[in-house]
């Protein structure tokens, strides 16, 4: 029970009046932005993580899980109330909750996926908080060629398990690893692929590849897409109580959501989001009310959204314990840690519990916060939601380009920004995935020094990857990750050939 | 695999231009791993072999894109409107270009302009301004409050008494 005292020593820190101001701001404007359509979290942190940079360390982690938690919660009322998911998490609370909205039950859609966020956020930060001391225990015993196995099995399973093409998603891999290589070599001090570039020396910074593809990317692809196409906002009649039948519902749900959305989120592998999938499924299969599925059943929302928000506290076990981000809004927390000199993992609890404990109790602060917060504020996100769409945008970019400009100032910067997003335009136009480009950016280097140090110990012996049983492991099952899904697509391929012409209009 | 013959139809552009982008990227790093100085120590793996490694891979993957090109069914071309996307893009050089002579406040003034226009906002004579001042505003909470340092023009030196 280590885990509880720690914790309860970070909740008595965190009670700190500033920093809960911190969580307040944090969570709220984590709201605000994530509540704007077509950001998703990990455009929201990216976004705001300027806002951060003039705090001490503690504040400004505070004040970033808020955003994280906000950014999560404001994504399902757009998703709700738009039919427009900024994440592939959140399609699924589209499927129900905007039928829901449809059918003039949106306030009880709403209330479900907060009631269910917060459930499943509380649950899942209190299993983080047990969890993780085990785990620093498990990966202080990790040799270098172990965590490189583990980085090998995060960069399979973020690019190639899970999209439509394991060729579409290894490219974005490597694209982002081919980044990585610009700068300073950190183990023998030689300048890579820098061309004399004095802002190229210190690498690519992850911010500004994540704001250029995600913000600038997604930008260019909906002015692109041209048109009025506004999404039509659907307003938010009768009450935003649930009902007694509704509370009946949602509960099981919110939990199975949970149990689900967990362990998923907390392996050190990628696909966060099949919680949300697997929740689905089961309610789907579960439930009393066959007939109303697809019609915006209630569970269909609760369930996934549970899940959603208790893989999102996942997969920081993974990210704290082991400096592992399994998904672009982990790399991009990862980044923000990294401004302070910070370097999750085993060492960051042995070296600053303080910070640590507080930031899984400010965790727990954030998302009762967003209880009490949201509900009552309901109309006022919704007010954000009508904001026409040119203004929307330009505000976007005018945030997108001021992180950029507040981190570096120079004109080699905001190139870079721009040649990134009208890459990550390119690149969704054609139907390759983002995520593994930012993952593989932050990953890269870490990798590469993890593998050298393993063969610096070995003098070179390259079996020496496969020689200690948890790196043999976590090799051969990214190997599988990489190979099984590739038979499959290859067995379903005449359907989805067939599939692609009939859409074909 | 065997439902259509390959020679009866163009091959994959996007997947040919996919290639042939992997293929440079991939003797760019190579060319400039071979510039290094190959100082290995006891691990036998220098700053250069990683890269090489990765060098590699790009060209393998520039292969299965120039196979997948011939063997695999074109996906139909998203039908995009270029001018939007241009009045964008051109918006962020503009920023990228004034944000020294003139300042935050301007620069980003015209990139929100630019982006309103995109986004079917047309008449500059209202988005400028409004641009402007909310870019101000914006230095002005920023700069001032979160002590970022933002690049200070004339307008941003008025207010700020620089």
């Amino acid at each position: 029970m280590a885990g509880f005292d720690l914790l309860m020593q970070g909740l008595v820190a965190a009670m700190d009046p500033m920093l809960l101001l911190y969580a307040l701001i944090g969570v709220t404007l984590g709201t605000a932005v994530g509540v704007l359509p077509g950001i998703g979290p990990a455009l929201t942190v990216a976004l705001l993580l300027p806002v951060t940079y003039g705090l001490d360390p503690a504040g400004s982690l505070i004040m970033f899980a808020g955003i994280y938690y906000g950014g999560m919660y404001g994504g399902s009322t757009t998703s709700i109330l738009l039919n427009t998911p900024g994440e592939s998490a959140s399609i699924i609370t589209a499927l129900e909750g905007n039928k829901m909205a449809r059918a003039g039950r949106g306030g009880p859609a709403l209330a479900t996926a907060a009631i269910g966020s917060f459930v499943a956020g509380l649950i899942a930060t209190l299993l983080l908080a047990f969890l993780a001391p085990s785990v620093v225990k498990i990966a202080i015993a990790f040799g270098p060629r172990d965590y490189f196995a583990l980085m090998v099995l995060a960069f399979v399973t973020v690019s190639s398990a899970f999209g439509d093409s394991t060729r579409k998603g290894l490219i974005s891999l490597f694209v982002g690893l081919s980044l990585a290589l610009v700068g300073i070599d950190q183990l023998s001090g030689q300048a890579r692929l820098a061309y004399g570039v004095p802002q190229l020396l210190d690498g690519i910074e992850v911010t500004t590849l994540a704001v250029a593809m995600f913000a600038l990317g997604e930008a260019l692809f909906v002015a692109g897409q041209g048109g009025p196409g506004e999404a039509k906002v659907i307003a938010v009649k009768g009450s935003v109580w649930m009902t007694r039948k509704d509370w009946a519902r949602s509960w099981k749900p919110w939990l199975r959501g949970t149990a689900l959305g967990f362990p998923i989120g907390a392996m050190p592998a990628g696909g966060a989001e099949i919680g949300t999938f697997l929740s689905y499924a089961t309610e789907k299969r579960l439930t009393k009310h066959p007939e109303e599925f697809g019609n915006g059943a209630i569970e269909g929302v609760a369930g996934p959204e549970a899940a959603n928000n208790a893989s999102a506290a996942g997969t920081l076990v993974p990210l704290l314990t082991l400096g592992l981000p399994t998904s672009a809004t982990a790399a991009i927390m990862l980044a923000g840690f990294q401004q302070f000199g910070l370097q999750p993992g085993p060492l960051l609890f042995a070296t600053n519990p303080d910070l640590v404990w507080s930031l899984i109790a400010s965790l727990l602060i954030a998302n009762a916060m967003l209880l009490v917060l949201n509900l009552p504020l309901i109309g006022l996100w919704v007010r954000l939601l009508t904001i026409p769409r040119p203004w929307l945008y330009a505000g976007i970019l005018v945030f997108a380009t001021l992180g950029t400009i507040g981190a570096n100032p120079s004109p080699v910067e905001l190139f870079m920004l721009l040649c990134f997003g009208v890459m990550g335009y390119l690149m969704r136009l054609y139907g390759f995935p983002i995520a593994p480009v930012v993952v593989g950016l932050i990953l890269g280097p870490m990798a590469e020094q993890q593998l050298r140090r393993a063969l610096s110990i070995s003098q070179g012996d390259l079996t020496t990857l496969v020689a200690s049983p948890v790196s043999a492991v976590l090799l051969a099952l990214a190997f599988l990750a990489l190979v099984v899904p590739m038979v499959l697509r290859m067995r379903g391929k005449g359907q989805v050939l067939t599939q692609l012409a009939a859409d074909e209009d | 695999m065997s439902g259509f013959n390959p020679s009866q139809r163009r091959p994959d552009g996007v997947a040919l231009v996919t290639a042939a982008a992997l293929g440079a990227v991939a003797v760019l790093i190579w060319t400039d791993a071979a510039r290094l100085p190959q100082d290995a120590g006891y691990s036998g793996v220098g700053p250069a072999d990683v890269p090489r490694w990765i060098a590699g891979c790009l060209g393998g993957l520039a292969l299965w894109s120039l196979v997948a090109a011939f063997r695999e069914a074109p996906e139909a071309p998203p039908r995009q409107a270029w001018g939007p996307v241009l009045w964008i893009v051109a918006g962020l050089l503009a920023q990228l270009v004034l944000l020294q002579p003139v300042g935050f406040s301007v620069a980003t003034g015209l990139l929100f302009a630019c982006t309103a226009r995109g986004f079917g906002k047309r008449n500059l004579m209202v988005t400028v301004p409004v641009g402007i001042v909310f870019a101000l505003a914006i230095h002005l909470v920023f700069a001032g409050l979160l002590k970022l340092s933002l690049p200070a023009g004339p307008l941003e030196n008025l207010f700020l008494g620089g």
